[in-house]
């Protein structure tokens, strides 16, 4: 009895509590999910019926729109645009994990004079739009004549620009028992040492969190790649879409486009089906300390 | 405090007195401090703060990336301030902050406290209602988004049963914007995630002195829940202001690339990238950066001022750590 007592809530007691909390859930899980069992439907209709046919899946599935994909986008291979998007996360991701974790260790277990100064700065440039800084960049990489590579999009990476990991990481790490680290100096362990073989053993779960939040920015970034790529070849997924949407004959090769639009979105899908758990940890550690 | 036991072997033979082997702790400390904070301080220096003074520099020249910037005072800004299309990105901007973030805020703290009865099924939901959060932003979304608000397709369908007969959302300037919102309130999972963990810490003693004072559900809401949950109410209105001042991805695809029809979702960003890109205007859309910027500053502090009126903090003491 006194467990459904202290809910937030304690309208919904009893049998038609369940059933009221059921039927909401059910509706919003409906809504929701519309638009992710609709493209999956409409990617194997024939073009013509994709806007106009309310029928989730069709009566007669087709699979031209995924065979046509196979030709490639203006002669480049869908291959493609995958492989430039994997070397953008892939090395995405092991730069913020080098360059956040160093920066949280100092952070969180090194006292050193104006830390504090430091990290203040440091969640600064979490509010701080982006914008500000677009365009001085983008005139640097020009100078530096590195635009239509992946210095740009990667170097910040690199360079821990990305403040929100590396409050994430110092978070996990001011609560990682002191003792441990206590113990390891009296042994004469040094700064690097502790880093690497206690603490970031212990930080997995912020790494994972991190890696998989940086994969998933870096696949679906769109800014980046179209202000700083601007030949085909180094086309990342989103701008070959974009391209592939600006093609001629793509008003009847709709099916194409929205086909592609699912192949796109699998990768995030998938790691999200395999790790939703540490997504929505890191997701709900972010907001309760800040 | 123990600097001596804690100081390994090695800086006890070189240093003589337990004072000057304090200093040089207290000095290798900061050495390692600052190396390990070597690549962030590289990345602030190179990638921001260089940036931005001079970003606040193209701002106050004439600047097209080819001939050197020529200091033209404030020109960009009263010319900014007389374009009726950057009027109009500023409306749009507003328009979609002040209707989608309130939208989104208010269904995830709903949904929030739906899930936060511990139901069979829950952890199901939570993960399910995450999801768009994640795939929100990409082009694939962009695109879908663009076929349901389409003429005669699923949304048109649905608003004509009630009545309403807006044809395709994403061709109508009146509607698109709302295509948009509906976007970005679908995105709702990510801030309903930090409510959730905000009221899993709300202590169960008060939910049950409440009922025991006979308290109803709205009164408990409003007086405990409310309370007890508004540092991260705080954080998420924070966070999603900020974000949506700065969209950009989904207005560009959304609107075939051309933020339009009739300039419907000219957002801030949309007019930035035009100007800054397409027209290699860097000191107009500097001095537009920067117009962001303020506005940002702005709302931020309007938040972080307000916080003290109605944002609760149990432990204040813990603050200042």
């Amino acid at each position: 009895m006194s467990a459904t007592t202290t809910k937030p809530l304690s309208l919904n007691r009893g049998r038609t509590g369940s059933l009221v909390w059921h039927l909401g859930s059910l509706l919003v899980l409906a809504v929701v999910l519309y638009p992710v069992v609709w493209v999956i439907g409409a990617s194997f209709k024939p073009s013509k019926d994709i806007v106009n046919s309310l029928q989730l899946f069709p009566a007669h599935p087709i699979l031209d729109n995924f065979k046509g994909l196979a030709d490639g986008i203006a002669d480049i291979s869908i291959w493609t645009f995958f492989q430039n998007s994997l070397l953008y996360a892939g090395g995405a991701v092991v730069g913020i994990l080098v360059s956040c974790s160093l920066t949280a260790y100092a952070f969180a277990k090194i006292r050193f004079a104006g830390r504090n100064l430091l990290f203040s700065l440091m969640i600064g440039t979490l509010l701080l739009p982006y914008h500000v800084l677009l365009i001085p960049q983008y005139v640097m990489f020009q100078k530096l004549e590195l635009i239509n590579t992946y210095v740009p999009l990667l170097l910040g990476k690199y360079l821990a620009t990305e403040a929100f990991f590396v409050f994430l990481m110092v978070q996990f790490m001011r609560n990682l028992p002191r003792e441990l680290d206590e113990a390891a100096r009296l042994d004469g362990c040094g700064h690097l040492r502790i880093y690497w073989s206690i603490v970031l053993p212990l930080c997995r779960p912020a790494l994972i969190t991190s890696a998989i939040f940086t994969f998933i920015n870096a696949w679906n970034d769109f800014m980046g790649p179209l202000i700083y790529l601007n030949e085909p070849g180094k086309y990342t997924v989103s701008l070959g879409m974009m391209m592939f949407r600006d093609s001629d004959g793509v008003a009847s090769n709709y099916g194409g486009l929205i086909a592609m639009s699912l192949v796109a979105l699998l990768p995030v899908l998938l790691f999200f089906l395999a790790f939703q758990r540490y997504l929505i940890d890191g997701m709900a550690t972010s907001g309760l300390k800040g | 405090m123990t600097l001596v036991k804690d100081s390994p072997p090695a800086t006890r033979k070189a240093g003589s007195a337990a004072p000057a082997a304090g200093r040089g702790r207290g000095r290798r400390e900061n050495l390692a401090g600052y190396l390990f904070m070597s690549p962030w301080i590289a990345g602030f220096l190179l990638l921001t703060a260089g940036p931005m003074v001079a970003s606040l520099w193209f701002a106050f020249t004439d600047y097209n990336l080819f001939n050197s910037p020529k200091w033209i005072g404030l020109d960009n800004f009263t010319r900014m301030f007389d374009d009726p299309r950057w009027q109009k990105s500023v409306e749009v901007t507003a328009k979609y902050v002040v209707i989608g973030t309130p939208l989104k805020l208010l269904l995830a703290l709903g949904v929030a406290l739906l899930l936060a009865q511990s139901r069979r099924g829950q952890a199901f939901y939570r993960a399910a209602f995450y999801a768009p959060s994640l795939i929100g932003a990409s082009v694939s979304v962009a695109f879908v988004w663009r076929s349901l608000f389409s003429d005669s397709a699923v949304v048109d369908r649905t608003m004509s049963l009630f009545g309403v007969h807006a044809g395709g959302w994403v061709g109508n300037p009146d509607w698109i914007l709302y295509c948009l919102v509906a976007l970005t309130v679908w995105q709702f999972g990510a801030p309903m995630v930090i409510f959730l963990a905000g009221l899993k810490q709300v202590p169960k003693e008060l939910y049950e002195a409440a009922e025991l004072d006979g308290a109803g559900a709205f009164r408990t809401f409003w007086s405990v829940t409310l309370p007890m949950i508004s540092p991260v109410l705080f954080f998420n209105v924070l966070l999603e202001t900020i974000h949506s001042f700065q969209i950009f991805g989904s207005a560009y695809v959304v609107s075939n690339t051309y933020c339009g029809p009739a300039d419907a979702t000219l957002v801030y960003t949309c007019y930035l990238y035009q100007q800054g890109f397409k027209n290699a205007q860097m000191g107009f859309a500097s001095a537009m950066a920067w117009m962001l910027l303020v506005a940002v500053a702005l709302v931020t502090a309007v938040l972080f001022w307000s916080q003290k009126k109605w944002v609760h903090y149990e432990n204040d003491a813990e603050g200042a750590r």
